[in-house]
């Protein structure tokens, strides 16, 4: 409950802040929350690993970034109004389309009851017994990202 | 003694132990400080610290002394709240690591058995992955916050750094894992109390883990985010008092928690030889194992310190080279051999 809270507040911070870095840094509190949900959720491994992915390589990236660039919100151009207007259009857009979609899913109660899906040995046995197909292929299509993230590096 | 259904004595068990394991580790920092400068001393034949009590076992005291009463400067046009933010993170991500390094086996008092360990995840190697790749906010935070040019290469330099050395790292793991079948430390330790120490299997991958150990833990030859002679002293240039002292001491902690970590994964942990044989005291085997430990976890701390006055600073771009080009693919053949070795024994 404090942890939804936390993330919900952290989450509207990100979004709302007028500093990037603040806005980083928020996103990174979020991450750790969620974090928190899975090992409520027994799932320690998804945690952990969130927290190294997101939390310790993705957003070391972003901050990496940002503070290279010139933040002096003075200097930055200020958006045209209309963006603005058709920025919120399309949000709220995307928000009623999600909304009617998750109005007619079919919500399984969820079960309070701790399962063991998330450690690490059943998780294992998921994804290289059941699902080893999609596993694969979505490797190779981090593969592809890679190779054309190289490819258009090296264009210099 | 359950009180509302809670289990007091498992509750007193581990605020003691974390206790212990947290005083350990501030008094090891605080005189690793004073080995650093005893080893540096005696490598480059001087006598380093004699003055402030007996061969100068005091002058850590004095220096956290002389931290805390000096004036706290923070520079006006510095971001005050992530200026202060900074230290913090580093000294509270040096200190969480400890927790699920096994620091000896059970102990029995009064009839209850006692582990060593803080606590026994199921996935305590990638614990200690999550909390060291988060130990570069401090570094990036302090040094952005600190809005000076030298603090803000420092911080870049640190996060590329860092994120290039995770990956062998992980990789060098990941060969250790297939290896012992489990990511719980005191699983690993107690493998290797039956059978042979890590290294002996796992020697490249040992290899690979202690230079990655050093580039994380920022020190030389790979110290670059404080190079003091291009930097003026890097990410903690604006810092002054006990705020520098925390980026200072989060360094050796981490120092110290590292060398327990590769003992632990490679060399046995609190395990000795013939630690099954000798018919003591279970207790008596514990406290033995865990002086094991403890002195496999200073001549670490020693080689760090050894390396350091040894070997010089690498410059950027041969440090990239060395991880990108070195250190990966050689993690990914050790990966390979292990994995077709390990394959092949169980044929």
């Amino acid at each position: 409950m404090v942890l939804s809270v936390v993330a919900l507040v952290s989450a509207l911070g990100v979004v709302l802040s007028k500093n990037p870095v603040t806005s980083v840094l928020c996103l990174i509190v979020t991450f750790f929350t969620i974090a928190g949900h899975y090992i409520m959720m027994n799932a320690q491994f998804l945690a952990v690993v969130h927290i190294i992915v997101y939390a310790g390589a993705i957003m070391v990236l972003f901050l990496y970034v940002l503070m290279l660039m010139n933040l002096n919100a003075d200097l930055e151009p200020q958006k045209r109004n209309w963006l603005k207007y058709a920025g919120a259009i399309s949000g709220g857009a995307l928000l009623v389309v999600l909304v009617a979609a998750l109005r007619d899913a079919s919500m399984p109660a969820l079960s309070t009851n701790p399962t063991d899906i998330g450690l690490i040995k059943n998780l294992g046995m998921v994804l290289f017994k059941q699902y080893v197909v999609p596993f694969e292929v979505s490797s190779i299509l981090f593969l592809s990202a890679m190779i054309g993230a190289v490819v258009i590096g090296k264009k210099e | 003694m359950t009180l509302l259904s809670i289990d007091w004595f498992f509750i007193i068990e581990k605020v003691l132990l974390i206790s212990g394991v947290l005083v350990l580790s501030l008094v090891v920092a605080m005189y690793s400080t004073w080995g650093e400068r005893k080893v540096a001393a005696w490598i480059q034949d001087r006598l380093g610290p004699n003055r402030a009590g007996f061969m100068g076992l005091l002058q850590p005291l004095a220096d956290g002394g002389k931290l805390f009463f000096k004036e706290e400067i923070i520079p006006t046009n510095a971001n005050r709240f992530l200026f202060v933010l900074g230290p913090s993170i580093a000294m509270l991500v040096a200190c969480m690591t400890s927790a699920v390094i096994p620091w000896g086996d059970t102990l029995v008092i009064a009839g209850r058995p006692v582990s060593l360990q803080i606590a026994d995840v199921n996935i305590g190697i990638l614990f200690i992955f999550g909390v060291v790749s988060m130990g570069v906010y401090g570094i990036m935070i302090g040094g952005w916050a600190s809005n000076n040019k030298y603090s803000l290469l420092a911080s870049v330099r640190a996060a590329s750094q860092i994120i290039s050395y995770e990956l062998p790292m992980g990789l060098a793991l990941i060969a250790l894992l297939m290896l012992t079948g489990s990511l719980s430390l005191k699983d690993i330790v107690e493998q290797q109390r039956h059978g042979l120490w890590n290294v002996v299997y796992q020697p490249l991958g040992f290899f690979i883990f202690l230079v990655c150990a050093f580039a994380e833990c920022n020190r030389a030859p790979f110290d670059l985010p404080e190079a003091e002679n291009e930097l003026n002293g890097g990410y903690h240039l604006e810092y002054s008092s006990m705020k520098l002292g925390f980026f200072l001491f989060a360094e050796y902690i981490n120092m110290f928690i590292s060398s327990a970590l590769i003992a632990t994964m490679y060399f046995g942990g609190y395990a000795f030889p013939y630690m099954d044989k000798l018919g003591l005291d279970p207790n008596m085997v514990t406290i033995l194992g865990f002086v094991a430990l403890f002195l496999k976890t200073l001549f670490f701390i020693f080689f760090f310190m050894w390396v350091r006055w040894t070997v010089p600073r690498f410059r950027y771009d041969q440090l990239m080279r060395l991880g990108w080009k070195i250190m990966i693919p050689l993690a990914l053949v050790n990966m390979l051999i292990t994995g077709a070795l390990v394959l092949a024994r169980q044929h």
